[in-house]
């Protein structure tokens, strides 16, 4: 076992907007009021600093997450499992055949160091990147205050299932999760459940549609079940999933309840594929050599069904097995 | 102010979806929806409609009682659509046990364990059913259980008859 050394994060004071600029190895990364500025030996790229944040915030919650986080059509990551790739246009048709394109190899823990701190200066007071954006405040302006208590949310993962004794407990008004105000409709009613004598805590069950229901975040799949390797995901969607996913295995999606709206692409071009229109009930698999971004015009509530084998990625890379989950 | 109305969908009432094809072949989605699935299946036929390897998530339609089942590891039963209440009670020394190596097998009638107790699920309820117990349903009315399991003996794999095959 090797003792990894201190991460030392690489970067700048203040600028005139008020804002600490980041390097990691030869990416440089700058905010200003509006703005995220990206370069590299080969080119450089802007993001709106609201999707930006939005994005590095999921990406620094799911510690780099499955695969390929797409900031963008141009900027993300990639998760080997103990290291991370950082890319400019490497997914990109346009910026690989100019050859514009860049990508270093980073230890999880020196790029995760660094994502914690450039999201912890870059979001103001009152902006929650988590939030729908009726739910929260401007991610724009001069840097005034932080939001700590947002950005370093716990995250959930049940251990058996949410609500058996020991394991992630259940919401409620108390531990500050109210009914989302496009929730409201529903019920809050709680399984009976009737244990023999000496069978209480061997009894559990549990309102998974109220427990979303009162979810306060959005686009944030956190485990609820645990069979083995087969992680029951679920989480309340509404506007835009602020990362493109690109899959390095077969995920699932079950649609529990209202409409969304994939844009599906080729994980390696960008090229657009299909639409996938997901109704209560409706059933999908996302193949492992695609990308995808979903669009709720209503809050929703959707079930991710992840494999987390960690061999499935360098089995599906290598040929071993198909990027379907199923041959008809 | 606008009031929203939470759809879930159900047997009666539910509205599939779609894939648009731009340059794909829709087979590779696999789509299919849960209420489509029950409203063909026979009383607790366990349908997977979702893949990854060995592990499943089958759409059950609850009608009548089943048989006693029990699986070599915890299983997740989410109540869809309707009302099941969902028996559980420790295996008996003479019982069969879990004989697949995943997934659930059928009991040759009652275990002779321990009663652990019941619970009536409705829509939206997740109910643990937990390894080393022998469960039985019971639904009154059509209802919908989405499963959370493995590929077992009894899992069926009907893909081709469920799942959007044309753009
Ligand atoms: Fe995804």
């Amino acid at each position: 076992m090797t003792i990894a050394a201190p991460v030392k994060v690489d970067s700048t004071g203040p600028n005139t907007d008020g804002y600490r600029s980041f390097r990691l190895g030869e990416f440089k990364f700058r905010r200003d009021e509006y703005f995220v500025y990206v370069e590299w030996p080969t080119g450089k790229h802007v993001m709106s600093a609201d999707s930006f944040l939005k994005a590095l915030q999921r990406d620094v919650a799911w510690q780099f997450f499955y695969g390929i986080v797409n900031f963008d059509g141009v900027v993300g990551t990639v998760n080997h499992y103990g290291t991370v790739d950082l890319f400019a246009g490497r997914y990109n048709d346009v910026y690989r055949k100019a050859e514009l394109d860049h990508l270093e190899n980073f230890s999880t823990p020196m790029i995760k160091a660094t994502f914690d701190e450039m999201l912890d200066d870059w979001t103001n007071a009152g902006f929650d990147p988590f939030a729908s954006p009726t739910e929260t405040g401007s991610a724009f302006g001069i840097k005034h205050g932080d939001n700590r208590a947002a950005i370093t949310r716990h995250r959930v993962t049940a251990s058996r299932m949410v609500s058996v004794p020991g394991d992630e407990p259940l919401r409620n008004d108390e531990n500050g999760h109210p009914v989302n105000r496009h929730f409201l409709d529903v019920a809050q009613d709680e399984p009976e459940k009737h244990p023999e004598p000496g069978f209480d805590g061997e009894i559990s069950s549990f309102n998974l549609y109220a427990y979303l229901s009162r979810s306060q975040v959005t686009w944030n799949p956190s485990v609820v079940s645990v069979c083995g390797d087969s992680l029951y995901c679920p989480t309340t969607e509404e506007y835009i999933l602020p990362i493109i996913h690109g899959n390095d295995r077969v995920e699932w999606f079950i649609q529990l309840s209202d409409e969304l709206i994939w844009q599906v692409e080729d994980r390696d071009s960008g090229a657009a594929l299909a639409k996938v229109t997901m109704r209560s009930g409706d059933v999908a698999a996302m193949p492992a050599d695609i990308r995808h971004q979903g669009y709720a015009p209503k809050r929703a509530m959707l079930l991710v069904w992840e494999n987390a084998d960690p061999a499935l990625p360098a089995l599906i890379s290598s040929g071993q097995l198909p990027s379907v989950p199923v041959e008809i | 102010m606008k009031t929203y109305t939470t759809n879930f969908g159900s047997l009666a009432d539910f509205t599939k979806g779609s894939i648009d094809i731009i340059d794909d072949d829709p087979k590779r989605y696999v789509f299919s929806n849960i209420f489509e699935v029950a409203s063909t299946s026979r009383p607790y036929e366990k349908v997977a409609v979702g893949k990854n390897r060995q592990y499943v998530v089958e759409a059950i339609r609850a009608e009548g009682t089943s048989e006693w089942r029990t699986a070599p590891h915890d299983e997740f039963a989410l109540v869809m659509d309707g009302e099941v209440e969902i028996r559980l009670q420790k295996l008996g020394p003479d019982d069969t046990a879990a004989t697949a190596e995943r997934g659930s097998n059928a009991l040759k009638g009652a275990p002779s364990g321990a009663m652990m107790g019941r619970v009536v699920a409705r829509r939206g309820h997740m109910t643990l059913l937990p390894v080393g117990a022998a469960y039985q349903f019971h639904a009154d009315k059509p209802s919908v259980i989405l499963l959370q399991t493995q590929d077992g003996p009894d899992t069926v794999h009907k893909w081709a008859d469920i799942i959007q095959t044309v753009a």
